[in-house]
């Protein structure tokens, strides 16, 4: 299993394409490592700067329909370069959480609320998140803060996560 | 309980049900081109994996960047076309008979009613037009659909769009797309699958209903579908007519996919289109939608019309009508990329490329290019596109580029004014 651990890079809007994650330009890119320095490259979002923001951070934690647009793989891939494993969410579009857990990575959805809670408490801090995957909780900290939240995953969703993939996992039962 | 066109579409493939909500189903067909497959070619080459389910149910074309525009996008073709090559898959579409995928594949008669079809491209949708289910995935499921012939969805959760009324003239099927997706928003169908139904789309030619369906990934949707009819099996029956006595009897083997008329829907949503106008996005989403007359003297630099949305033959004709006799705007550029060979040669037959020259276009081979700013008419920073595409997104055809969306009607009128304008305006 990957590591789903780490901190936090906070991403504040909903809606973020999987154009702006990886431009259609670094499709022509056939290893996934290439795809490294081009991650959120050209997202809309005040203030953020992808090649100072996206350094030391592990997990994404954003707003809704996150990865909507085109199925390029290439934006999982684009995480997992980076060593970011875990995004959190409202919700995602269907392609995109489907390819994050049949690349054994994890797209979590929480509700509005408990979004909108975490980003009052913790956006903007330097943030740590920890993932319990055996009890299915999350514990947010920074200093002098602590929360824990807890998350549900599909038992198939927990399955491809277990075996890596989908492909293992297909090709051994189909 | 009665059920979906798309459930029993579900119901004639499952072959496994994981868990309550997951349906592993069997496929009809697996398309692939050269952005998302090689890597997947590579992957289970490197798994010890390189094999495929069914080489004659796997169709495959080099359409994104076609020429090759540079080493790294020759050697995405090489890797194709070596792979096509050793598993004898017949139907490989290289340049020369190369179009894009989605609006290709149709042509060859290779989507049916009923079938089940999934490509690594989010507009697989688009197939869903001939009473399909043809879902976009990543290339993980292509990777597995490649060599299993299988793939998970959900459940297939419908919301049925009922289009009332009569479309008015100058307005097209992609108007009535924008302004379904302006009202679902961008995220309104995630995880369901778009039923378009009604007098207008039972009037719609197959074009017309590929262009609806096309764009259902726009509002978040697994795919559109519409219910096979008689036009369904005209476009098909070069195809198809070994396999049944006639055309009714074609009709009738298709009926039982149509949905029942107690199916349960998770919503119904009905819009009388007779009063609706051309339309055009704004911003950077493609729900962010309005009339084209309140955009109306917005300066433009380049007109693309082409991709699965809207390059097929009906749209090249509909543009050359507004074109006819006129000379575009000195201020813009305008680009044409014929969406196949086959629409190629016809608008070349029926005299539409020389309207499209003779006006000031510039026309490329069949190529989905410029739609994500890969080739064949990327945008400089700054610049403004009217274009028949399918996502104004951020960057999408070139970064610092501003992409509005309309219909070939809609872009040619722009391109003889250098405004965003309503086709009205040349009307005969």
């Amino acid at each position: 299993m990957k590591n789903f651990s780490g901190n936090v890079l906070f991403l504040d809007r909903s809606d973020i394409n999987t154009d702006e994650i990886i431009p259609a330009k670094y499709l022509t890119e056939i290893s996934k490592q290439a795809l490294k320095p081009y991650l959120l490259e050209d997202i809309k979002l005040e203030g953020f700067n992808p090649q100072r923001d996206v350094k030391g951070k592990h997990v994404i934690i954003t707003r809704a329909n996150f990865g909507c647009g085109s199925s390029r793989e290439h934006a999982p891939w684009a995480l997992e370069a980076n060593d970011i494993h875990l995004v959190i969410a409202e919700n995602f579009a269907r392609i995109f959480r489907q390819n994050m857990f049949n690349c054994g990575m994890i797209a979590v959805e929480l509700s509005g609320q408990t979004i909108d809670d975490i980003f009052k408490e913790f956006s903007g801090k330097e943030t740590h998140l920890e993932t319990n995957f055996e009890n299915n909780a999350f514990i947010i900290t920074t200093d002098g803060l602590h929360k824990e939240v807890s998350f549900s995953i599909s038992d198939f969703d927990r399955a491809l996560v277990m075996t890596g993939g989908w492909v293992e996992y297909a090709d051994a039962k189909y | 309980m009665g059920r979906t066109i798309a459930e029993k579409i579900f119901d004639a493939h499952r072959v496994d049900h994981p868990e309550k909500d997951i349906h592993v189903i069997r496929l009809d067909a697996v398309f692939c081109h050269e952005i998302t497959t090689p890597v997947a070619v590579n992957d289970l080459v490197s798994r010890g994996k390189d094999r495929v389910f069914d080489p004659d149910k796997i169709k495959v074309v080099i359409d994104h960047v076609s020429p090759a525009k540079d080493s790294k996008t020759a050697i995405q073709g090489k890797i194709l076309r070596e792979w096509a090559r050793r598993h004898n898959i017949r139907d490989f579409f290289d340049i020369g008979r190369n179009g894009v995928c989605h609006a290709l594949f149709p042509e060859k008669g290779f989507v049916r009613p009923g079938y089940t079809v999934i490509m690594g491209d989010s507009h697989t949708c688009t197939h869903g037009a001939f009473g399909a289910f043809a879902a976009g995935v990543g290339t993980t499921d292509l990777e597995v659909g490649i060599l299993k012939g299988v793939c998970a969805f959900r459940s297939p959760s419908t919301i049925k769009i009922d289009i009332a009324g009569r479309l008015p003239d100058g307005v097209f099927a992609k108007d009535v797309i924008l302004f379904i997706i302006h009202r679902l928003g961008v995220n309104g169908a995630t995880n369901k699958i778009l039923e378009f139904t009604g007098p207008v789309v039972d009037a719609m030619s197959m074009e017309s209903r590929m262009t609806l369906c096309n764009m259902a990934v726009e509002a978040g949707a697994t795919s559109g579908i519409c219910n096979p009819d008689m036009t369904t099996v005209e476009y098909l029956w070069e195809f198809i007519q070994d396999d049944h006595a006639d055309k009714e009897s074609a009709l009738a083997t298709f009926e039982n996919f149509h949905s029942d008329p107690d199916a349960r829907y998770d919503q119904i949503i009905e819009h009388d289109v007779s009063r609706l106008e051309p339309m055009v996005t704004f911003g950077y989403k493609p729900d962010q939608v309005k009339p084209v007359k309140e955009m109306a003297s917005t300066k433009v630099d380049q007109i693309y019309i082409g991709s699965c949305t809207n390059g097929r033959i009906e749209d090249l004709r509909v543009a050359a009508q507004v074109l006819k006799g006129k000379k575009i705007s000195d201020s813009v550029r305008g680009i044409v990329s014929p969406a196949t060979p086959k629409a190629f040669r016809q608008a070349m037959e029926e005299g539409i490329l020389k309207t499209f020259m003779d006006s000031g276009f510039c026309v490329t081979n069949p190529t989905c290019g410029a739609c994500l700013g890969m080739s064949n008419g990327v945008l400089a920073e700054g610049e403004v596109c009217a274009s028949t595409t399918n996502r104004n997104f951020n960057g999408r055809m070139g970064k610092g580029g501003m992409v509005h969306l309309v219909s070939p009607a809609t872009a040619a009128a722009t391109a003889i004014a250098g405004l965003i304008t309503n086709s009205e305006l040349y009307k005969g």
